[in-house]
Formats: structure tokens, C-alpha cells, sequence
């Protein structure tokens, strides 16, 4: 039996035995109130598929689009998404809080 | 990640070996610290020890070293709930705790409760409780819930629990059955201040009545217990 229902690095991986470019996006720190602690994960694929999640839903669109740009380089990043940064505005983290996201591609 | 390094983490995972994947923010370089400080890499040292230690807290954190920032992500093995009685409530409450990061086993030596039709995909070990709970041996990350209102099934459990580092222990019971429960526990040698740690009436009160809302508010009570939220503690209530 499954142990761990937010078992993103196993489906992940299964992706990746599927022949999928996967990228993970990690939750590495968080500042004020955010929904989703350090060490929660996203999996997204190049197909689009998606599992686990950053924050409650507002920063997955950003950062799926920053999987694919490190999809085609390779190179990972940190993406800072907060009140106090541009582009977290227009995406908008609902909470008020910030959060920082490392970004890789897996295999 | 490498390839390489995602077979070892998931290697780690799947035989239940605690294992931290740090990773160097500025550029991506990883590696994997075991509980002894092990990493083969090239790791300072200051990053190994916070390693060690945000492996035992379990909290992943960032830390500073020499210039970089690092991102200490520890995985441990999941948790484990262990209960005493293949009984309705256990049913409710074996497919609850897994998503939860809780590997359930389930005690009942009586076969006909503790079958693979009831608990489909639920471990269970039909071994009477002492015997089972002695292999089973649980630990600082380990909850032990007894269901089955049997003395016979239940007290042998909860003498192994509250000889264990189980964070979390509670009984069903009415609060007679629980004083009377507390008293034969009392008989084998368990102090005032140990059986304190019993939960009984076991789970969060919100009123409930069916299998599957008495199994709802024990899995959050024992979240509860884990993420140390304020709760009043059974003795306290009963002073």
C-alpha cells in the first residue's frame, strides 16, 4: 500500500520511467503566511501533467511556466514570489506571504 | 537531479533509511546526508552538522555556509499507526492515516475480524498485541491507538506502548472504562505521570458518533499531538 498519499517524487518518477521531461519545483523558504511549508513539491511535465503543489494554487501557473524555460536549459533556478516582488503581484499569492522556489529538472 | 542521485534518494525512501537531499541554491549541486553525517561529497561541514540536526527535527530548512545557501530537505521514513483491533472503527481509520504520511499496521489475533476483505491493502498481524507490539517495537515517530474495549487485547498493548517513545497513545473508552482501564494499568507498574500519556476518551472532541467521525477525530487528535498544537492534556482535564 501506498504510504504516502503526497508521494510526488515516486509519481514523478514513474513519469520519468514514462519517458516524460519532469521538472520539480520545491518550496525552500517561506516568509508571513503561506500555505504550503518548505519541502512541499510540484511535478510538472512537458505534456502538462501536473501533481503536488507550492502554494495553494496561485504561483503553480508561474511556476509551470518557469519548468519550461528550465525544461529546455537544463540549468536550475530559484523563483522569490511575494507582495514585495513585480511579478508575484500580477500573479498575485493571496495571502500576503512570499515564498521561494527551487526549480530542477529531474533525471 | 541526476539520475543517479534520484535512484539513491528513492533507494533511501523505499528501505525506510532517513536520508536529507541537500541542495546548494546557487547552482543546483546536490548530495544525500545519511543520519551519521555520511554524504560522499564535498560538503562543508557546517552543512552536514545542520543536516544531521534538520534530519532529526524533520523540518526542512536553508542555511548559510561559506558564501552559499543551502536547502536542507530531510526524508524520513513515514510514520507509523499502529492499531489494536480490526474492529469498524479501524477500518475507518486505516485508509485515513496513509495520506496523512502513516503507515498503518493493524493488531487482531481474532481472525475473523482481521481479514484482507475488511482491511484490503492494510498490513495486519493477527499475533496476540504483546507479541506483535515486542516485534513491532514502536518509536519516537510511532502512534499507538488500542480499539478493542478487550482487557485482554488492549492492556497488553498499552504496557508496550508506555514502554516505548510512542508520541502518541489512546484508548476507546467511556471515561469508566478509561478510570478502570488506568487502574489495572496502575497494577503492573505504571506511574501516575505515564499514564498521563494515554488519551482517553481517545480523539478531539467534536461529538462523534459513527466509525468514520470517531476515526476522524482521532487521526486529527494524533496530528494534533505531532504538530504540537495546544491541547489540554487528558490529566489536566481530569485534575
Amino acid at each position: 500500500m501506498n504510504t504516502d498519499a503526497e508521494d510526488i517524487l515516486s509519481t514523478a518518477g514513474q513519469w520519468v520511467a514514462e519517458g516524460e521531461t519532469v521538472v520539480l519545483a520545491t518550496v525552500v523558504e517561506t516568509w508571513g503566511s503561506s500555505p504550503r511549508p518548505a519541502g512541499s513539491r510540484l511535478a510538472v511535465t512537458a505534456s502538462g501533467k501536473m501533481a503536488g503543489s507550492v502554494s495553494g494554487g496561485c504561483i503553480e501557473g508561474a511556476v509551470a511556466d518557469a519548468a519550461r524555460e528550465v525544461m529546455a536549459s537544463g540549468t536550475p533556478r530559484v523563483l522569490t514570489f511575494g507582495v514585495t516582488n513585480e511579478r508575484a503581484w500580477e500573479v498575485g499569492l493571496a495571502c500576503g506571504g512570499t515564498v521561494s522556489v527551487f526549480v530542477e529538472k529531474l533525471g | 537531479m541526476t539520475p543517479t542521485l534520484f535512484q539513491a534518494l528513492q533507494a533511501a525512501r523505499k528501505a525506510k533509511r532517513p536520508v536529507l537531499l541537500a541542495t546548494r541554491l546557487s547552482d543546483g549541486a546536490q548530495a544525500l546526508v545519511g543520519t551519521d553525517g555520511a554524504h560522499g561529497a564535498n560538503l562543508p561541514e557546517a552543512v552536514v552538522a545542520a543536516a544531521r540536526t534538520a534530519l532529526a527535527d524533520d523540518v526542512a530548512r536553508t542555511v548559510e555556509s561559506e558564501g552559499a545557501r543551502w536547502f536542507l530537505h530531510p526524508h524520513n521514513p513515514p510514520l507509523r499507526l499502529i492499531v489494536v483491533g480490526a474492529v469498524h472503527i479501524a477500518q475507518a481509520l486505516a485508509p485515513m492515516a496513509p495520506p496523512l504520511g502513516f503507515a498503518v499496521t493493524v493488531i487482531d489475533p481474532r481472525r475473523f475480524f482481521a481479514t484482507d476483505e475488511r482491511f484490503p491493502g492494510v498490513t495486519l498481524d493477527t499475533r496476540w498485541p504483546d507479541e506483535a507490539m515486542a516485534e513491532l517495537k514502536p518509536d519516537s515517530r510511532s502512534a499507538v491507538v488500542t480499539l478493542t474495549h478487550d482487557p485482554k487485547l488492549d492492556d497488553p498493548a498499552l504496557d508496550a506502548a508506555l514502554r516505548s517513545d510512542a508520541f502518541y497513545i489512546g484508548a476507546l473508552g467511556s471515561r469508566r472504562t478509561h478510570a478502570a482501564r488506568l487502574a489495572r494499568l496502575t497494577e503492573l507498574g505504571h506511574s501516575r505521570e505515564a499514564l498521563a500519556r494515554i488519551r482517553g476518551p481517545i480523539g478531539l472532541a467534536i461529538e462523534a458518533e459513527t466509525a468514520p467521525e470517531i476515526a476522524l477525530a482521532i487521526m486529527a487528535e494524533i496530528v494534533a499531538v505531532r504538530r504540537r498544537a495546544p491541547l489540554v492534556s487528558p490529566a489536566r482535564e481530569a485534575a
